[in-house]
């Protein structure tokens, strides 16, 4: 029996090894670091010296911050909600749809999430080009006629990368709702129906209710998601000018990898690190609570 | 919607003649769907199109749907004077060692975890836990500083080590070989078989069809990431595929034939990933978000 243990433990030990290492080395170690290179003055390789919260009192008095967090905030107000919903209505869509016309329709919009941020890029690049781009056609008759570059112009540069971002992402939103409505027994709409309850009323009454875990669900990945948002944003500004519509996670790569302030990039990288936590526990908590009522 | 409130049955006398003209609207949402379908598929139809036009053919005003003659010397230009081949050969080796670890890791682990009784199996699951809270974005710096300790920027190992941090395929894998019966790991046992034995022929074999699906999406999750590979990967022979094309377009100028042949070599792979298995992405991405829950 002891034996028995014993060679329980060396087999669990040896198993659960890599995954100790792997995690220990590149999750436990760099977080427990990141915290410490924070309370330093030093550049992104080399040693530094303590400065206690000296770098945290720069950053939140640092205007870009603030235009860092707001643009973040802007762009998941931008897209969360507005995903969610679209998401939602498509999957409703697709979900009445049978055969070969749903596989197609679901492919259709699925595709797009299982591509490489860059070819998203490059695609919506072209597509928005000031010069030769499809969308100058929309564009122009709203302009007086003159095209206008939707990425150098500074007040649509965050709806346009929201309505990419939408697109490239919905498939996967769609996806979780498609499977939250399967859940949904017809049953229960065949009652409505014998009830003469319209097809609004069965959505509010029914589907809504019914699926609400899953909004929840889709609500709380995005958040989390979008409040990490740098690829597409950093893509979109290249050759433009880039502060005004810098987001968080571009601000600590400025700070590190472009000014050399390893110590001050560890610090916004930390503030970004506590705010995902307590929103994603906050939010968390808030929707499982509406869910139960 | 708004056809369907014209339809709402009142009385059940009305109910039959309102079922024909639910048919009738349905018939319409659906001809809606498959346009937004449609819609939804064009930006990536219009790169493929445009990447097999000539230069002058693409600035040419006008919507050309198709090319006036199938022109691939925009992949020619590509494959010549880029090192996307050399890129090809990074994401190919990355992506796939990368899928590699994540699966013999997470298997291992969760293995251990499902089946096996030893001291710091807590401790293991809070790591987990904690893993799902941290945005690895806010971890850039430390993990380019730990890997510049390591010597191993601009290597295949300092872009794979970081991206081997994947928790939820541990989960659902615990969840999977918690679903085993446990005669099978007796009789198993019975014959003299170890735990790895146990591990490799009959755990992981039972559960083929999750490992092929959580393969697949990692390899694609790998293939497309992007921070991290643009900051350890700097030099253009140490880059991947994604990376590449957005590192090299000022190079070629406003040449968007060539610019969307780059995009369509780049999500190429995963798109072809993606529509020879559908059915195990889809499943692997379900499984995966309902960890997230």
């Amino acid at each position: 029996m002891i034996r028995d243990k014993r060679s329980e433990y060396l087999a669990a030990l040896i198993l659960v090894g890599p995954f100790v290492v792997i995690y220990g080395l590149l999750f436990v170690w760099p977080t427990i670091q990141m915290v410490m290179l924070s309370f330093t003055d030093a550049p992104l390789i080399g040693p530094g010296e303590w400065v206690g919260i000296e770098n945290y009192v720069e950053i939140l008095t640092h205007r870009l911050f603030r235009n860092a967090t707001w643009n973040t905030a802007y762009f998941v107000l931008l897209t969360v909600v507005p995903n969610t919903l679209v998401s939602l209505a498509i999957a409703m869509a697709v979900n009445r749809l049978k055969g070969w016309q749903q596989g197609f329709v679901m492919a259709c919009f699925f595709l797009p999430y299982i591509l490489p941020v860059s070819v998203v890029y490059l695609t919506w690049n072209w597509i928005i080009d000031v010069q030769y781009g499809l969308v100058q056609y929309i564009v122009r008759p709203f302009n007086g006629g003159e095209p206008m570059s939707l990425t150098r112009t500074i007040p649509f540069f965050m709806p346009t990368v929201a309505v990419v971002t939408i697109w490239w992402t919905l498939g996967f939103n769609v996806l979780l709702f498609i499977a939250g409505l399967r859940n949904i027994s017809p049953e229960i709409y065949e009652a409505a129906s014998l009830d003469s309850a319209g097809r609004w009323r069965q959505f509010r009454k029914i589907t809504w209710p019914l699926i609400w875990p899953v909004t929840a669900l889709v609500l709380t990945i995005q958040l989390i998601a979008q409040l990490k948002i740098f690829d597409q944003v950093y893509l979109f500004s290249i050759g433009g000018r880039q502060d005004p519509t810098i987001v968080l996670v571009q601000y600590i790569y400025k700070l590190a990898f472009q000014q050399n302030k390893g110590g001050e990039g560890a610090a916004a990288a930390t503030l970004l690190f506590a705010m995902i936590i307590i929103l994603s526990v906050l939010q968390y908590q808030a929707l499982r609570a509406r869910g139960e009522k | 919607m708004s056809s369907e409130a014209i339809t709402r049955p009142a009385e059940s006398a009305a109910r039959l003649k309102g079922d024909r003209l639910i048919d009738f609207g349905g018939l319409a949402l659906t001809i809606v769907t498959l346009g937004f379908a449609l819609m939804a598929i064009f930006p990536v139809y219009w790169a493929v199109v445009t990447s097999f036009k000539s230069e002058t053919e693409v600035i040419a005003s006008g919507i050309a749907l198709w090319p006036s003659r199938i022109n691939t010397e925009a992949y020619e230009h590509i494959w010549t004077n880029t090192n996307i081949g050399i890129w090809y050969i990074n994401s190919f080796v990355t992506s796939t060692l990368i899928t590699a670890g994540v699966i013999v890791s997470s298997a291992g682990c969760a293995y251990a975890l499902s089946q096996l009784d030893f001291p710091g199996r807590r401790l293991i699951y809070v790591l987990i836990l904690a893993c799902f809270m941290v945005p690895m974005q806010a971890l850039i710096i430390n993990h380019f500083v730990l890997m510049a300790q390591f010597k191993l920027l601009n290597s295949w190992a300092g872009i794979i080590l970081p991206q081997l941090i994947v928790p939820v395929t541990i989960i659902v894998y615990k969840q999977f070989f918690d679903n085993v019966p446990r005669e099978f790991r007796e009789a198993a046992q019975m014959d003299g078989a170890g735990h790895f034995k146990t591990l490799f022929r009959i755990y992981l074999p039972m559960n083929w069809g999750i490992t092929s699906a959580l393969a697949i999406i990692t390899f694609i999750g790998a293939w497309n990431s992007f921070l991290w590979p643009f900051l350890a990967a700097t030099g253009e022979a140490t880059m991947t595929v994604p990376v590449g094309i957005t590192q090299v377009k000022d190079a070629y100028g406003i040449v968007y034939a060539r610019q969307m042949a780059s995009a369509v070599m780049a999500g190429l792979p995963v798109a072809v990933l993606y529509l020879i298995f559908q059915r195990r992405v889809t499943q692997a991405i379900m499984l995966s978000a309902g960890v997230k829950g």
